[in-house]
């Protein structure tokens, strides 16, 4: 058995979680979770020691819009291990407007599963 | 050009968007938001990252989702904007005169007037940091705009000097965008930051975290070429002996914000000499009757949600003032 | 490459250099400005007190005392016509103890003795009443009311215009590296490797006008570089003196002194150390102390906590005493313009008068242009009425977007300052040119949309937009 502590990222309390956690079977599994002030602080605390996630937000090139990048995030955290693949995509994006919010720039970014989504109109 | 208005808001980042949607759905018909850029948002356009509209949606957005949130409910309404429009001075009778380039020299007279013009950086001026005076000095703000804004990047080798939070956003914004940040710089003993920001923008990608040190000189001719970095003693004081080179090619200062209050002096507005923003008379009111304060202008704040729950008050409190005179 | 020929090639686009342009475009002659940097006063001019003395200082007889007062006079006649920021506020040499007072009276009948104007010993009570902010320990004060302040940038980059308007070729980023002979003609080659071909090359190269003479076989002087702090402080304090405050001068020049700023800001400094390296511009912690213990002997309530900003300064220190003006005796086709200390910046106006003077007294026949126009008007959107700044935003909506928030300063400005001769290249350059980025937020908020301006205006990517010039890049490549 390993504990690990985690400092907690979804809110700006920041709670320090602590996760007893062992592997089962090959597998990282979570035993117990303790001073989380909040079920999400749970769910992540958990994820943080089995796979970490990260939500990436990045911009990208856009023609004809008001401005020369358009912002964009990953619709869903990609994990974190896959970061700079994901960026490495995102450079290579241009768009033309206009883009709404909620639009998808790039379907599946770095084979994730998940799409990067615009968070402005442009 | 002459306009007449009942509320003219002055500012239209995410303080000024609150406050004249609350003043609209109590009732008041003839409002003006008058912002400098070229769209409304205000920062929150360039903090391109999570973090924001937990308390106020319930859910977690980036800063251009929660202004986008905003100037979609704006567009439901009759409230009037003028952007690319620079305030120039406003008078304790409540006329504003602004300037574009369509229409020149506007004088707005408002009813009640809403100041929500935000906040500035601290600068490398007011460190007094010794040394030369090269290029690749830049606040974290002016980093962040040219970077997620423009979309350049500042340099490739940084060091940061202060760890407020848009610093800390920037470790991690420039390192996903491939530049070496060699370490965040603190010359108090605790980080000014936000504890997540310290974990997902410097741990995540192991950035240190150097606390109780502080720049003593800037070197490089033309460009950047490295900092001289100390330890302080308690009183923030470099200790003689502890100084160290790093090589960098780009400084980025997250030192702290202050309210921008200039337009507010112009109308001979009380400030606050401890927040440097208008003093509060109770309900966002400001020494000159009729006018209110809200928002970063009024008082650095950590989190934007609570910006908007203290404009949407500025708002009411503008609203109810005309309804009263 | 094509190689241009010209009658004369002034070496620096410094205070010297430019007045030197300035009054050579007033003929027909071909003339040049080459500057080894990217812009014109990037030198001893560029950071000094930027103050117009009134000629009591110098010894009397000598050129220093002559061009002194002479140039006083051209820059209280010229400033209008060429929108050079200056005011004639005058200035106070103050006495503390006895000595200040025996040294306040010899600077007076010096001062007479150079024709100077108005000069008038003061007592402490008239120096106080003028001055309240002044010591108590003030014993009296020599009055010199045809002093005052100025932009010392504009002092170089006017005439440069005037001259650029008027035919002379300014060439930036070239350093003068080897002069060799071409029959009549010296071939001046920069670093680079450009040449231009000239009949005589008039050396104005402030604190590297030792090197240059040297390549034209001259080490007849040696320019010792001695740095200046000043620190700036708020426009807050802007009342705090009304004249240009100066103590006694002292071996290493004019001393610690106190003054407003054509801006109305306080200038505090300098300090003065003889330095090895010619480009050490840093400024240092013990240099502010120095400079603001010695000020507050002057003003008691001057402090550090109001600065805004710090700067240090070159001075090109000749060692003779007096300037260095006049043909080489290594070689006459080199004329010397070096050494030209305190009080250098007011004299430059009569520098150039004098240089084209010897020339033609040496037997260069110069011919009068007939279409000379020696006017110069900057647009400043902050000065002008409401009805006159319509009429500009009609005419060209650039005037109404403002890029500079706490400078209040246009893009049509930023623009302007671009186009006009001699105009900006670099960020610093629009700073100095019209303010922008001078502010409290330093250009945090304007920085990128200068940037921007700069790359469109002179058709470059925003990764060859410079501070100021060299390797001072801003941005990577995308």
């Amino acid at each position: 058995m390993q504990t690990t502590k985690v400092t907690c990222v979804i809110c700006p309390v920041g709670c320090e979680i602590e996760v007893d956690h062992e592997l089962v079977n090959g597998v990282e599994t979570v035993k117990e979770v303790r001073n989380n002030k909040c079920p999400r602080g749970l769910k992540y605390a958990s994820a943080e020691v089995v796979n970490p996630e990260r939500v990436l937000t990045s911009t990208v090139r856009i023609n004809g819009g008001e401005f020369a990048r358009i912002p964009v995030k990953s619709e869903k955290p990609v994990p974190k291990s896959s970061l700079f693949e994901c960026m490495k995509q995102i450079r290579q994006i241009t768009v033309t407007s206009p883009v709404k919010m909620g639009d998808v720039i790039i379907p599946n970014v770095a084979g994730t599963g998940i799409n990067i989504i615009a968070t402005h109109n442009g | 050009m002459t306009m007449n208005v009942d509320v003219a808001v002055i500012g239209g980042g995410p303080a000024g968007l609150a406050a004249a949607l609350e003043c609209r759905k109590n009732g008041i018909e003839n409002i003006l938001i008058i912002e400098r850029d070229k769209q409304l948002g205000g920062i929150l356009n360039q903090c391109i990252h999570p973090g924001f509209g937990l308390h106020v949606f319930g859910e977690e957005l980036t800063g251009p989702e929660y202004a986008q949130r905003y100037i979609n409910m704006l567009a439901e309404t009759d409230i009037k904007t003028l952007t690319d429009t620079m305030v120039l001075s406003l008078s304790p009778d409540k006329v504003i005169r602004a300037v574009n380039s369509e229409l020149g020299i506007v004088e707005i007279s408002a009813k009640a007037v809403i100041l929500s013009m935000g906040c500035r950086e601290r600068t490398r001026g007011m460190l007094r940091i010794s040394g030369t005076r090269p290029s690749g000095i830049y606040t974290a703000g002016t980093a962040q705009r040219l970077v997620n804004i423009e979309g350049y990047m500042p340099g490739k080798n940084v060091v940061i000097l202060g760890s407020g939070d848009i610093g800390l956003i920037m470790a991690r914004r420039m390192t996903l965008e491939g530049a070496k940040v060699k370490g965040v710089y603190e010359i108090m003993p605790k980080s000014g930051g936000l504890r997540r920001n310290i974990v997902q923008c410097l741990d995540d990608f192991g950035i240190p975290l150097h606390l109780s040190k502080t720049a003593v000189e800037i070197h490089g001719r033309e460009r950047v070429e490295g900092i001289t970095v100390a330890s302080v003693d308690e009183n923030l004081a470099p200790i003689a002996g502890t100084e160290e080179y790093i090589e960098c090619d780009t400084v980025l200062l997250s030192v702290g914000l202050i309210p921008e209050n200039e337009v507010s002096r112009s109308a001979g507005i009380e400030i606050d000499p401890k927040t440097r923003g208008p003093v509060n008379n109770g309900n966002f009111s400001t020494s000159v009757p009729g006018v209110f304060a809200c928002g970063n202008v009024l008082k650095v704040y950590d989190l934007v949600d609570n910006v908007t729950k203290d404009s949407v008050l500025a708002g009411k409190a503008a609203a109810d003032y005309i309804k009263n005179n | 490459m094509e190689i241009k020929t010209y009658d004369f090639a002034v070496v620096g686009a410094g205070v010297s250099g430019a007045w030197t342009a300035y009054e050579l475009s007033k003929y027909t002659a071909k003339t040049c400005l080459l500057e080894k940097e990217n812009d014109v006063a990037m030198g001893a001019t560029k950071a000094n007190s930027a103050i117009i003395h009134a000629g009591y200082d110098p010894v009397p007889g000598s050129l220093m005392a002559k061009l002194n007062v002479r140039g006083n006079a051209l820059v209280r006649e010229l400033h209008e016509k060429m929108d050079i920021p200056f005011r004639q506020i005058g200035s106070y040499v103050i006495a503390l103890n006895d000595e200040g007072e025996e040294k306040i009276k010899e600077l007076y009948e010096r001062g007479i003795k150079n024709g100077v104007e108005g000069l008038k010993l003061l007592s402490k009570e008239e120096t106080l009443a003028e001055e309240p902010n002044l010591s108590d320990d003030v014993r009296g004060a020599l009055l010199a009311p045809t002093a005052g302040v100025c932009s010392a940038f504009e002092m170089s980059c006017a005439p440069a215009e005037v001259a650029e308007n008027n035919g002379v070729d300014l060439i930036r980023n070239f350093a003068v590296s080897k002069v060799s002979d071409d029959g009549d003609y010296k071939l001046v080659e920069a670093a680079d490797g450009r040449v231009v071909r000239a009949r005589v090359v008039i050396n104005a190269a402030g604190v590297h006008a030792d090197e240059v003479a040297k390549l034209f076989g001259d080490d007849s002087f040696k320019i010792i570089p001695r740095r200046g702090e000043y620190s700036i402080l708020d426009n807050n304090c802007g009342g705090l003196v009304k004249h240009v405050i100066f103590q006694p001068p002292v071996k290493f020049g004019k001393g610690i002194l106190v003054s407003p700023t054509v801006d109305g800001n306080i200038l505090v400094g300098p300090t003065a150390d003889n330095i090895d390296d010619k480009d050490d511009k840093i400024t240092t912690g013990a240099g502010q102390k120095v400079a603001f213990d010695g000020a507050r002997k002057s003003v008691p309530t001057v402090s550090e906590r109001d600065v805004i900003t710090s700067f240090s300064g070159i001075r090109p220190i000749g060692g003779k005493e007096d300037f260095i003006l006049g043909f080489s005796d290594a070689d006459k086709s080199l004329f010397n313009v070096s050494g030209i200390e305190s009080p250098g910046l007011t004299a430059g106006p009569a520098v150039g008068e004098y240089v084209v003077e010897q020339l033609i007294k040496n037997g260069y026949a110069l011919e009068k242009k007939a279409d000379f126009d020696g006017n110069r008007k900057v647009f400043r959107f902050n000065e002008l009425s409401d009805e006159e700044k319509n009429e500009y935003i009609k005419k060209n909506p650039l005037y109404g977007r403002i890029i500079c928030r706490c400078e209040t300063v246009t893009e049509g400005e930023i623009v302007d300052a671009v186009r006009r001769g001699a105009g900006a290249r670099d960020m610093d350059g629009v700073k100095r040119r019209v303010r922008a980025g001078m502010g409290r937020c330093q250009g945090g908020f304007c920085g990128p949309k200068v940037m921007e301006i700069i790359s469109r205006e002179l058709n470059i990517p925003m990764s060859e937009v410079t501070k100021f010039g060299g390797g001072s890049w801003m941005v990577e490549k995308d």
